[in-house]
């Protein structure tokens, strides 16, 4: 396979799709899936074929087009695109109908709102026009041609120095700066070989970016290991997905098979001596597992107990060679880094957060679904214009972002920059996207409470500040929702995430503190009225008042 | 021609000190008379990085390192006891404390327990949260040898000492959080263990009375634990 | 008998043996294949019996209690026979705002099982799951291996009820 031939896959696929007038492009990633999308999609099918139409026009299945909540999502491509929400198999007869004429008025989802229009797509935007199930559509959006001009025109180190420059962080969750990671595994010195892998864990309750890219784009995925394996050196590559994911984890399969047969992975890639060959992991239900060491371990077949470091995954990581581990948004990110170079993703975002960022917002907003904004948009954009604000009336209370290592952002940082360092300084995290909303009848005692429980049911129970101390920071919080709580409680609560934080082995016990000192820090009054008054003002929690106490 | 030792030095509790070549903070520690309080760690076995009460301040660094698996660099300054870390070791041990059932008066090794001694030593003689009384039991179906599931510290000794010096592997861990528990082979009563060879290794590495010997009464027990740097010698000298 | 002293043999001649050898032999039969076999093992037969796992373990050269210890600490694996039918219950941070607690209760109504339970004539599991990714559907249940979005507590009951009837006349309710 060389760059001749990749063209020729790709005009070959853009002869075929030349004389369609129209294509219909219907979700097939699992939300739309779980609201029957394949149904839609076959009813669709028979109807173009039952009125000859094939010739015209093309039905196909293609990954996450964004606004989850107003799924099925079905696009109309060609002269005119519509794009039509909480599609039904009955509805086919009329759209099929409307094709080259006025659209289905009662089914259109408008695209001149910001939800679409103020989106900044680079890792999503082959996702919702490509088909995942073929590698040929990849191709033909320009796929695999940055890996082969990498192989072909790029030294290793050079290829490092591009990522360097683009400025790219790791989007897991931590930021790290993705080429320096690249250059230290580069550096390694190792004679039984180095390893890239994919941590595909998406543990995060309320994060679903990574699961959308690698059921609508797999291929993106491949491609920015191939290129990190290629700087790096090294020949195997492993992506750690989690079992709750099957359709993902198919998609991969399928398309690893096709990367296979087409030479894109295997031996000797594109005529040069590079080989690669990507093998895939099942997680099994076990949160930890997204931290480097105890994703390893999982690997290596044992129980996911993380592991001191230093020494760093770099140096020392599966089986104790030099390894890459990096996640699904940030290889995400390569090809088209390789493809237009670092200074472009540089010129997007801000200083120190270039690029952009998928994150996927649910909760209390009307929008809920998967964004990709540029760094540096703010809080307010990002919930009112995109997310449409606050179903029902309501006021907006908070946003939790990083999931259960991060932490709410009240009202008066709606203004805020998002980037890495903003996040911090108020006390959160970017983490790896999930951004949930809350309204006036969310108690923060009682989001507090849920991510201690998840972070004590998820402690895989090696150190004893996390396994332990979980567990009697879970009790105090629910003492203090119950309304049983004093004021010595909440002191010993503040000595107990302050140890926590600062002696726990990985970083799930380092960061579960984290959404309650953030609540603590700017909803201090809502612990202190359900100690002192027994009250909960949104009226989650389940407060028993003493007779006689006033409210 | 012989291997090039690297020798460091670095600063502990203000003392200069030198160091080989990839000597732990711990072992430096240890060589020079310096005390670092731990539970987890035992000399001729692996590391584990775990009770985290060998967490030591770095000077230039705002976080605390275990002792037990940090490699020393050329001009650490070291900090083995200061209030905060004084604090912390306190906390923790507490924690253990309220985890599981510890009742030194009845206990077979009252007087020579890890634990006790580690709480006598940093003054820690009562519990700031509440005892969470979980319902564990005792697996007395060894013909030589007990588990006590309430005196358990999960430091994993027994598992590593099983698993890397006797080569059974009859001890593992079941379950995570505080519902993790030491299980031998498919969580079969210890007497009915395959793979168990009675060799008793064990039942003198654990710091505290959860494994002990049958016939010994209370405060009665002492282990010994010297065989193991004595074997991990012994084995080197075979190579 | 000692464990591992020659090759393991096939607990029986069932055919989904042969799936779980597959796996094995697609990794090596190295000690590195065990969570992938155990994969095998749970699709195949539903859940992890002693059985299997000593098969496992010793055609993987595995000691038994890492075997044990690896299948407890996955939550994924079960050492339990499921029911006849499954309800996964996302419990996510958008499922538990959007009242996942409210679909967890009405199966213990209907039901009278708490997560992690089957009811006692072996017909329905209840399960949590941290997160199954359909955030933007919240709150999502997965019946039977398909996951509904924006479930509401009429329509987890209809699905207990369709579950409850007798094989013959549920043929009648289906769609």
């Amino acid at each position: 396979m060389n760059l001749e031939e990749l063209k020729q896959i790709a005009e070959a696929e853009q002869e075929a799709v030349a004389p369609l007038e129209n294509t219909v492009r219907v979700c097939v990633a699992a939300s739309c899936l779980s609201s029957h999308s394949d149904q839609v999609k076959a009813a669709l099918q028979s109807e173009v074929k039952e009125r000859g139409l094939e010739h015209k026009c093309r039905v196909k299945g293609v990954g996450c087009m964004g606004l989850c909540a107003a799924g099925p999502l079905v696009e109309v491509a060609g002269e005119r695109s519509t794009m039509y929400q909480a599609v039904t198999p009955e509805d086919a007869q009329a759209i099929v109908g409307s094709l080259g004429k006025e659209p289905v008025k009662a089914l259109v989802l408008p695209t001149a709102q910001p939800f679409f229009a103020s989106q900044k797509k680079i890792v999503l935007e082959n996702c919702g026009i490509i088909d995942p199930d073929r590698i040929e559509d990849y191709i033909a959006a320009g796929g695999y041609e940055p890996l082969i001009n990498a192989l072909a025109t790029m030294t290793p180190l050079e290829v490092i120095d591009e990522v360097k420059k683009s400025g790219l962080r790791g989007r897991g969750g931590a930021g790290y700066p993705t080429g320096l990671k690249w250059s230290t595994v580069q550096k390694a010195a190792s004679e039984d070989g180095k390893y890239v892998i994919c941590n595909a864990d998406e543990g995060d309750p309320g994060a679903f970016m990574d699961r959308s890219v690698l059921e609508s784009d797999p291929h993106r995925v491949l491609e920015g290991m191939a290129i990190a394996a290629y700087a790096v050196g090294a020949n195997k590559g492993y992506i750690y997905v989690r079992a709750e994911y099957p359709l993902a984890v198919k998609r991969l399969r399928d398309a690893i098979r096709q990367a296979e047969r087409t030479g894109l992975l295997g031996n000797d890639i594109c005529d040069t001596r590079f080989s690669l060959r990507i093998e895939i992991r099942l997680g099994a239900g076990a949160f930890v597992c997204g931290e480097e060491t105890a994703l390893i371990a999982s690997i290596e077949g044992n129980r996911g107990q993380p592991r001191p470091r230093p020494p760093y995954p770099a140096q020392s990581g599966l089986w104790g060679r030099p390894t890459l581990i990096n996640n699904v948004e940030t290889y995400a990110n390569i090809a088209p880094i390789i493809r237009n170079g670092g200074a472009w993703f540089a010129g997007i975002g801000t200083q120190k957060s270039k690029g952009t960022k998928v994150f996927a917002l649910a909760g209390r907003v009307n929008n809920t679904g998967l964004i990709e904004v540029p760094m540096g948009i703010t809080l307010r954009d990002i919930v009112f214009k995109l997310g449409g604000g606050i179903p029902e009336g309501r006021k907006f209370k908070a946003v939790q972002t990083g999931g259960p290592s991060g932490g709410c952002v009240p009202e008066q940082y709606l203004d805020m920059p998002v980037d890495y360092e903003s996040l911090a300084e108020v006390g959160s995290i970017m983490g790896s996207g999930g951004m949930i909303v809350m309204d006036e009848t969310s108690c923060m005692v009682d989001v507090a409470k849920f991510f201690m429980d998840f972070c004590r049911t998820e402690s895989c129970g090696k150190c004893i500040p996390c396994r332990v101390g979980t567990g009697h920071i879970h009790n105090l919080l629910s003492r203090i929702s119950d309304g049983e709580a004093d004021g010595a409680d909440l002191e010993l609560l503040e000595r107990l995430c302050d140890m926590v934080r600062h002696t726990s082995l990985c970083g799930l016990g380092q960061s579960a503190p984290n959404p309650v000192s953030s609540t603590l820090r700017y909803f201090r009054d809502e612990y202190r009225a359900h100690i002192d008054q027994k009250r909960c003002a949104s009226g989650a929690c389940n407060i028993q008042k003493p007779a006689g106490v006033e409210a | 021609m012989k291997k090039q030792v690297q020798i460091k030095t670095l600063k502990i509790e203000g003392r200069d000190v030198s160091a080989t070549g990839e000597q732990t903070i711990l072992q430096v520690a240890l060589e020079n008379g310096i005390q670092i309080p731990r539970l987890c760690y035992v000399e001729g076995l692996s590391q584990f990085g775990a009770c985290r009460l060998c967490l030591v301040e770095i000077k230039g660094s705002n976080k605390l390192l275990p002792a037990c698996v940090t490699q020393v660099e050329e001009g650490m300054e070291v900090t083995v006891n200061s209030e905060r870390l004084a604090n912390y070791r306190k906390l923790i041990l507490e924690l253990l404390f309220s985890e599981r059932n510890h009742i030194c008066s009845v206990c077979v090794v009252n007087g020579h327990c890890e634990l006790q001694s580690l709480a006598v030593r940093l003054g820690m003689d009562h519990i700031s949260m509440p005892y969470l009384h979980p319902k564990m039991t005792v697996d007395a179906s060894h013909p030589r040898f007990t588990l006590d599931h309430n005196r358990c510290v999960l430091c994993t000794r027994c598992v590593r000492v099983c698993g890397e010096i006797e080569g059974a592997h009859t001890w593992d861990v079941k379950g995570r959080g505080m519902d993790a528990s030491i299980i031998a082979d498919l969580n079969e009563p210890w007497g009915n263990s395959e793979s168990c060879t009675s060799c008793g290794k064990c039942v003198h590495v654990c710091p505290t009375g959860a494994l002990f010997e049958k016939g010994k009464s209370v405060a009665e027990m002492s282990k010994r634990k010297q065989f193991l740097p004595y074997l991990t010698l012994m084995r080197e000298s075979w190579q | 008998m000692q464990p591992f002293a020659s090759k393991a043999t096939t607990p029986s001649d069932d055919r989904r043996w042969k799936m779980v050898d597959a796996t094995m032999r697609k990794h090596g039969n190295e000690p590195s294949a065990l969570i992938e076999s155990l994969h095998t093992v749970q699709e195949s037969f539903g859940y992890l019996d002693e059985v299997a796992l000593r098969y496992v373990a010793q055609s993987l050269r595995v000691p038994y209690s890492k075997v044990y210890g690896v299948s407890t600490f996955y939550h994924f694996f079960t050492l339990k026979p499921q029911g006849e039918h499954t309800c996964v219950v996302c419990t996510g941070t958008a499922c538990y705002i959007k009242g996942a607690q409210r679909l967890l209760d009405t199966v213990g109504e209907a039901a009278g099982i708490k997560a992690g339970e089957t009811t006692s004539d072996g017909k329905v599991s209840l399960l949590t799951a941290r997160c199954v990714g359909s955030c933007g559907l919240a709150p999502a249940v997965v019946f039977d291996g398909q996951v509904a979005g924006k479930v509401t507590p009429d329509s987890v009951s209809q699905w207990l009820g369709k579950w409850a009837k007798p094989v013959e006349s549920r043929a009648v309710v289906a769609q």
